[in-house]
């Protein structure tokens, strides 16, 4: 999929893609973080059909929901395609030996062949956390392998 | 008592733009030709002429054009300034000689000499750049692929008014060729050391003015540009450069916590400002100038047109999106209006003035209008061939 980009001096940023269903799709970022969303008119191109206006809050909550449905959806595709494979929520309560620490700390994927795809926090999801995220006690851990080693790393992560 | 009698007429003029502002969004038009119609009301030789508040209006007058140009200045970082500059250079250029040129050449075939030439061509050439942002938002345009050339067209005729402004001032002081040429180096050394120390140095400056307090940060804002443009004035660079360069230098939260501050201010000013410059202008003297404003205008709509029409071309949109780029260029308001109250402020023709205003009170007008109706305008041009080319 490719995203143009334009710098739109005095207001922001404007980013325009084309759906796989040929409908030109545009969202212009304004420096004052309201967001609109734009659909393009079917037969032209230049014009947009319809404009969205969106507060910085609006925004960041459709951003959620799409962003959210697609780390789902694509937990409901792994059990689909492969056999065997579990998900499981874990959270980090008070008192977990991984409160404050960074997921690199956890070593799971060497100790118990399972990943942590994904963490909840706050109503928003950090996909792919990377080893630098630092868990806080309240996120709520994604973790897809086998039933054994999801179990593994809900232990790990479990107050001792 | 002479300071209660300044009170009400304050209060007079201000609860009336407010009024007129009402007016203005009610049939959401510019409220810039409304608060101009206001000032010729008010002044001599109006309906309500106006006798004790002329000194607060004027000073307020100045400090609505510094803050007119530091907002404008706001709204761009510096790395944005020097991108168009390089990306828009010849589209800007079109659009600089097209419609400067109706003016010079009218100024110079009604004999007012070469100093009103250059005033003039200033005020038919700039288009208003808050009257045709506000148009595009309204009209959801934004998004529009023709979007980008116009904003840079806009980006770009900013630039050249920080550059033009002093050379007019200068001519206007009467220092002739030389001393505009002297202006012209000094306006770049300036602005070439302010988006230095903006491109660079940025943190530096955002650091002085920084303040977790509204107040502080507001009084300090204020009084910085207000300081730098009073500098730049006594530099013979133009006080409303100097602010313009201030906007410019700064960037990131903190200008917009500055925008979110001084738009207020600016509003309440800007007003004073368009009431002062009525106030200044004699109605009658408006009817004799009708005519050549009239025809300025109709060139005015055509070299704007063309302009749009090249630069929104040049980014491969249709021509449904052409006519529309050029008609969201057509408004002239704020800076025609600055370039000439410092033409009339210098003495140069009296009739530089009413035309001026005639001009604007047409354009800001009709520039809307005619953005609102581009695109039946361009299907009635297109006709059954359809939208696409």
């Amino acid at each position: 999929m490719e995203i143009e980009r334009t710098s739109l001096p005095g207001i922001g940023l404007q980013h325009v893609f084309t759906t796989a269903r040929g409908r030109r799709v545009g969202i212009v970022s304004h420096h004052s973080g309201r967001r609109d969303l734009v659909v393009f008119d079917r037969d032209d191109p230049d014009t947009a059909a319809t404009t969205i206006v969106l507060t910085s809050e609006e925004a960041g909550a459709v951003a959620e929901l799409l962003g959210t449905a697609r780390v789902v959806e694509r937990l409901a595709d792994l059990h689909r395609h492969v056999e065997g494979l579990v998900s499981r929520q874990v959270p980090i309560t008070a008192g977990s030996p991984y409160d404050g620490r960074p997921l690199g700390d956890t070593r799971a994927r060497t100790r118990t062949g399972a990943s942590i795809v994904a963490v909840v926090r706050g109503g928003g999801v950090v996909a792919s956390p990377r080893p630098d995220f630092v868990f806080e006690a309240g996120d709520i851990v994604l973790v897809v392998g086998t039933a054994d080693g999801t179990a593994a790393v809900a232990a790990l992560l479990a107050t001792r | 008592m002479h300071s209660t009698t300044q009170l009400i007429e304050l209060g007079a003029i201000i609860l009336g733009l407010g009024l007129l502002g009402a007016v203005a969004v009610r049939f959401s038009v510019s409220p810039i030709p409304l608060y101009l119609l206001a000032g010729l009301a008010f002044g001599s030789g109006g309906v309500l002429p106006l006798t004790t508040s002329e000194d607060f209006v004027s000073v307020g007058a100045e400090v609505g054009v510094i803050l007119l140009l530091f907002t404008l200045g706001l709204e761009y970082t510096a790395d944005e300034l020097v991108t168009t500059m390089r990306t828009a250079a010849p589209v800007g250029l079109s659009d600089l000689v097209l419609n400067a040129v109706p003016g010079v050449a009218t100024a110079l075939l009604l004999h007012w000499g070469p100093v009103a030439a250059v005033a003039l061509g200033g005020i038919t050439y700039v288009t208003s750049s808050g009257i045709t942002a506000k148009v595009m938002g309204d009209l959801g345009r934004l998004g529009n692929r023709e979007t980008p050339s116009v904003l840079s067209v806009l980006v770009f005729e900013d630039l050249t008014m920080a550059a033009y402004l002093p050379i007019l001032t200068t001519l206007l002081a009467g220092a002739g060729v030389l001393g505009g040429v002297v202006a012209l180096l000094a306006a770049a050394v300036t602005m070439g050391l302010i988006l230095f120390v903006a491109l660079r140095h940025g943190e530096v400056v955002q650091r002085f003015v920084a303040s977790p307090s509204r107040e502080v940060l507001l009084l300090k804002v204020l009084g910085l540009t207000v300081l730098v443009a009073g500098l730049a004035q006594q530099l013979q660079v133009s006080a409303a450069v100097g602010a313009f360069l201030v906007g410019i230098a700064l960037s990131g939260p903190l200008a917009h916590d500055a925008r979110q501050l001084l738009s207020p201010l600016r509003d309440l000013f800007a007003a004073v400002f368009f009431v002062f410059f009525g106030l200044h202008t004699d109605p009658a003297d408006l009817p004799p100038v009708a005519g050549v404003a009239a025809v300025l205008a109709v060139a005015g709509v055509a070299t704007k047109l063309a302009t749009g029409w090249v630069a929104a071309r040049r980014a491969g949109v249709g021509p449904a999106g052409r006519l529309r780029a050029g008609t969201a260029l057509v408004p002239r308001g704020e800076f025609s209006i600055v370039v000439a109250g410092l033409a009339v402020g210098a003495g140069t023709n009296p009739r530089l003035g009413p035309l001026a205003a005639a001009y604007v009170l047409i354009l800001a007008v009709a520039g809307p209008l005619l953005a609102r109706s581009a695109d039946s305008l361009a299907r009635a041009v297109a006709g059954p061939r359809g939208r696409r080319a």
